[in-house]
């Protein structure tokens, strides 16, 4: 997945102490060219002109989500700290204080309640650069959380899923989060509450097995990684190179495993559309209608 | 012929010898040999004992693997009458690498799901290794709505290295046939037991395994990722497979003591393998115990309370 690295800091940095933000300049992995951070940030983190989707933190997920990026925390429950006392090359609470002081959050999973587009809505973002997004115990009482929380404001559900799948330094207990999450997403059906997933790069493994695959309507951001098997694990199982655009966005579309691939700016009027329709309120006022999201292939828009 | 694991030496060398002795007093020179006999069998099968009594989660995962031990098809034929496997998920195809039907458990009738290895070249290739692919999944989930509506237990026997890893999988929305079949199994109106008897691989398993009751066997493994492919992921080294093994807690033991599972059913000395008979005895047994156990439960309460028993693990650890 190299392609995806995201951000190319300018080398000679240390050189001279000026006050200078950092990641001024951003290299485009799609094509190469150089942008400005301001630029890229501006436009939501999709790099104006190859329209390349890079990944953002949940904080900022809920920011482009909510009107005028005005949100409700959504307070998450804890859950157990490794009980397997795991370690590998490194012990498992190591790795979590690592990624709590480099992400600034406790786990992989930010939960608002706010309005999109004027509807309220719960909205839940799995955030990549806490351990890839992992799903383990702490994700999957959050996401519950969400859940129970659009079940008591009677509000409907959006996930923005981005994971490499399940913890795996939680073993068994982080398998279970596959069941428990389903439970969730019954009890939204049960109640009659739209549950809308976004997927985002990447979205994999356990993760894709559960509530990612689950939803009433199934949106995917262009270019987006999308799948059960890691390419790596089925390049090593069939011992042949997988063609181009296998597992993306789009080639899931074809497959009929998505409804629609979305531009991120899109995304929120898209998501308060069938909020609306779904729960039979009245259009939104005071805009014309949005025309159907249409997305080009990314080759295309370069 | 018996084939023996790296760590059952010692057993297997003291059977050889009682098998000589045997074959010598088969010969008929006159001499009894069966107090020797006889000493090398108690030896033997202590030392089967106490090896078995100590296994570590590496060893359990190769006792889970052992060619020998029984399959889905074993169980199925010695537990379930009339079995009437149905074939097809009405969309794609037939995936052997799940087989279910119907058939009845002491008597009373039930819906039967599980994986199946296969047992030799043949019909490993036609079962896949015991790799589902969504076809084997979505049939799984049309064989469940039929247990739901007909008012039937559905008891599923769970054997996996993990759900098949391929192209055509993908394409076919493995994760997803993965989701829906979890689902389906939640929603579930009826009884239902779930017994790891090998391997219960990931996503692979839990999408047949969510049911009223998990049992697994005694040297059954249960885990989120083989100990293989957690090795080549964390320590991108496949060697330390022994290490993940034992880090991720995969054995019925642990999987006990966390809350995951509810009850372990007791191998033969030895493991399945010695005595398949046995171990699919008491398997039944332990089914049958969980089938009483909901009996007179409504279907509200039934459903209610294996989704309550789902939420409720990992919160008391």
């Amino acid at each position: 997945m190299n392609w995806i690295s995201e951000v190319v800091r300018p080398r000679i940095k240390t050189l001279f102490k000026r006050e200078t933000p950092e990641n001024l300049w951003i290299k485009c992995p799609d094509s190469g060219q150089m942008v400005f951070h301001k630029d890229v940030e501006a436009n939501g983190y999709v790099i104006p002109g190859s329209e390349h989707h890079m990944r953002v933190t949940a904080p900022e997920r809920l920011r482009l989500t909510f009107d005028e990026g005005k949100w409700v925390d959504v307070a998450l429950p804890e859950a157990a700290v490794d009980p397997l006392k795991f370690r590998d090359e490194k012990r498992y609470v190591d790795r979590l204080k690592d990624a709590r002081t480099k992400t600034g959050a406790q786990d992989a999973f930010k939960v608002g309640f706010g309005r999109v587009k004027g509807l309220p809505m719960t909205v839940a973002a799995q955030d990549f650069h806490f351990m890839g997004g992992s799903l383990g115990m702490a994700a999957g009482e959050a996401f519950i959380k969400g859940a129970e929380t659009a079940l008591d404001k009677k509000t409907p559900y959006v996930v923005f899923a981005a994971s490499g799948g399940a913890r795996m330094q939680e073993g068994i207990l982080s398998l279970m989060q596959l069941p428990r999450t389903t439970v969730a997403v019954r009890r939204l059906r049960a109640a009659g509450l739209p549950y809308f997933v976004v997927l985002t790069n990447p979205t994999t493994g356990g993760v894709t097995a559960s509530y990612a695959m689950l939803g009433d309507v199934h949106i995917a951001e262009p270019g987006a990684l999308i799948g059960f098997a890691g390419p790596r694990v089925i390049e090593q199982t069939i011992r042949e190179k997988l063609p181009d655009g296998f597992q993306r966005s789009e080639y899931l579309k074809d497959h009929g495993m998505v409804d629609m691939v979305v531009h991120r700016r899109d995304i929120p009027e898209t998501l308060a559309r069938l909020g609306r329709l779904l729960t039979k309120q009245p259009a939104a006022k005071g805009e014309a209608p949005a025309p159907a999201p249409v997305v080009r292939p990314v080759a295309e828009a370069i | 012929m018996r084939s023996y694991l790296d760590f059952e030496k010692p057993v297997a060398e003291l059977e050889a010898k009682s098998d000589e002795l045997r074959a010598l007093e088969a010969r008929g020179d006159g001499i009894s040999l069966s107090e020797e006999i006889g000493k090398l069998d108690a030896k033997a099968s202590q030392a089967l004992k106490d090896i078995y009594a100590a296994l570590t989660p590496w060893q359990k995962t190769l006792v889970a693997r052992h060619p020998q031990r029984p399959h889905f098809k074993n169980y199925c034929a010695g537990l379930i009458e009339e079995f009437t496997p149905l074939a097809g998920d009405r969309a794609f195809g037939e995936d052997e690498a799940i087989v279910g039907g119907f058939g009845r458990f002491r008597g009373e009738p039930v819906c039967v799901i599980g994986q199946e290895k296969g047992d030799s070249t043949e019909t490993r290739i036609r079962h896949n290794f015991g790799m589902p692919k969504p076809e084997g999944y979505r049939k799984a989930v049309r064989l469940v709505e039929m247990a739901d509506r007909f008012g039937l237990p559905v008891l599923s026997f769970v054997d996996t290295a993990g759900a098949y890893p391929g192209i055509d999988a993908e394409e076919r929305g493995q994760a997803e046939a993965i989701a829906r079949s979890t689902d389906t199994w939640l929603g579930l109106r009826t009884p239902s037991v779930a017994l790891v008897i090998g391997e219960g691989g990931s996503g692979g398993a839990i999408a047949i395994a969510a049911a009223s009751r998990v049992l697994m066997l005694e040297h059954a493994i249960y885990s989120v990722i083989s100990p293989e492919g957690a090795a080549s992921i964390l320590w991108r080294d496949t060697a330390r497979a022994q290490d993940a093994a034992t880090g991720m807690k995969i054995t019925a033991q642990d999987l006990l003591k966390f809350g995951i599972i509810d009850r372990i059913v007791q191998e033969p000395t030895g493991g399945a393998h010695r005595d398949g008979e046995a171990a699919i005895a008491r398997a039944g047994d332990a089914i049958a115990a969980c089938l009483k156990d909901m009996a007179g439960l409504s279907a509200e309460e039934i459903a209610a309370q294996r989704e309550e028993k789902f939420l409720a693990i990992g919160r008391n650890l």
